[in-house]
């Protein structure tokens, strides 16, 4: 149960993770800078939760790595839904945007959903870190006005067959 | 107010290769020519990499004229990730495949692709940095790669295409940073065989892989597919992937991130 646990914790750390790969707009080690950084995100990160499962009706202490740098109150609930269904919220970590705190929902051992519960909200920057790229499940047809799509990801399409493709058409409104 | 767009389109490596980019300068010639010089990267790695042209090095390597110790740094290290490729996936991936006589060739394809285009956005991504906050996307014959600078800016959005009817998607995918990787059989028939047998995987029509890298997205889409029926745990317990996968029944799954501890 709980190597269980730190997994989740370590899983929200890496939700963190990606919500906070930072994007330096001035140097030329981009690629560099976000690995040093990142790995600086994940270490301050280490989850410092209590979790709740109705599976084991057990309360367990989670990660025990009080070193976080950062002053978020970490307090983290889980809000149970069911023995196959859990919440977990993990630490609030700095970003570059500020103090983000993820809490992630778990169904049968898979996320299956993830929000940002405390981000920065002044100046709007809370919109780019509210969701996490969990893949939506959406039978929709695809055209160009369909769901904003910005890029379609398929089995390779060659040249010859561009021209017919949704992406041709999706670069076509934006020539 | 929403941020300039442009859409630049180049046709390289026998891929359309789409480039979107948002922010101020999207408009702008600086913007037009860092992207030409993203293009002309890909292409100098085309003439290094492809197997159709003879006289690129990977060519020369698979005649048995150019060691590979002796082959151009770039070449030495895709064949040093294809290594790895194989070690990570438990030799489902494979740079060594069978060639017209059976034997078996140095053939980077399946790596080269995700890599060179990574190395590009990579580049491209600095390049923009110093124009102002841009945000970028690159589809590269169905990989995607996206990053955003800005903070005004809508996540960029991925549709996973149907195999078995490509006017429909199966899934979306919203992304600020990432990669998203298909590997399937819809656009070309079968073109990926299973290094263990030879032969063309059974059990999924195709694999989705969403990660933090285009390289390692690009590796896992082809691994997950080449596993077919046993793909669903394989992605499950690769830590930062997502995945999403559609069976030869019909059958869609999405595949998040390792969780069993």
């Amino acid at each position: 149960m709980r190597r269980t646990i730190i997994a989740f914790m370590s899983t929200i750390s890496a939700l963190v993770l990606l919500f906070s790969y930072p994007t330096s707009t001035n140097s030329a080690v981009a690629a560099a800078t976000s690995t040093s950084a990142g790995t600086a995100s994940a270490a301050s990160a280490t989850a410092r939760s209590s979790t709740t499962t109705s599976a084991s009706a057990a309360t367990t202490s989670g990660g025990t790595d009080p070193t976080t740098d950062s002053a978020a109150d970490a307090a983290a609930d889980p809000a149970v839904t069911s023995s196959a269904s859990a919440t977990y919220t993990g630490d609030a970590v700095n970003t570059r945007w500020g103090l983000v705190q993820v809490q992630i929902t778990v169904e049968n051992g898979a996320i299956t959903d993830s929000q940002a519960i405390q981000y920065p909200t002044e100046n709007g920057k809370d919109r780019q870190i509210n969701s996490y790229a969990v893949p939506q499940l959406n039978q929709e047809t695809l055209s160009a006005q369909s769901s904003s799509i910005d890029a379609v990801s398929g089995a390779t399409v060659t040249s010859d067959g561009y021209i017919e493709s949704l992406q041709s058409a999706i670069d076509q409104a934006n020539l | 107010m929403s941020a300039e767009r442009q859409a630049f389109i180049a046709q390289i490596m026998g891929l359309p290769i789409s480039v979107h980019v948002r922010g101020p300068h999207a408009r702008g010639h600086q913007v037009a020519e860092a992207v030409d010089e993203a293009f002309a990267a890909l292409r100098l790695d085309d003439a290094v990499f492809s197997t159709w042209k003879s006289d690129s090095a990977v060519s020369r390597i698979r005649r048995g004229e150019l060691r590979l110790a002796e082959a151009p740094v770039r070449v030495r290290r895709v064949a040093a990730l294809c290594d790895e490729a194989a070690d990570r996936t438990n030799g489902s991936f494979s740079a060594w495949l069978p060639g017209p006589d059976g034997r078996r060739m140095f053939d980077p394809t399946g790596l080269v692709k995700g890599w060179a285009v990574e190395q590009a956005f990579d580049a491209l991504v600095a390049r923009l940095g110093r124009l102002g906050d841009h945000d970028l996307l690159i589809s590269a014959g169905g990989d995607v790669v996206v990053a955003c600078e800005r903070v005004d800016t809508p996540d960029w959005t991925v549709a996973v295409e149907d195999p078995r009817d490509r006017s429909r998607m199966v899934a979306t995918i919203p992304l600020r940073r990432g990669a998203v990787a298909t590997s399937g059989t819809a656009a070309r028939g079968a073109h990926i065989i299973d290094p263990a047998t030879g032969a063309a995987p059974l059990g999924l029509l195709s694999a989705t892989v969403i990660g933090p890298s285009l390289t390692w997205a690009d590796v896992y889409a082809t691994t997950a597919f080449v596993r077919g029926v046993d793909a669903a745990s394989w992605l499950s317990g690769l830590p930062e992937h997502a995945g999403v996968l559609v069976g030869e029944d019909g059958t869609i799954r999405t595949v998040s991130p390792a969780l069993v501890g």
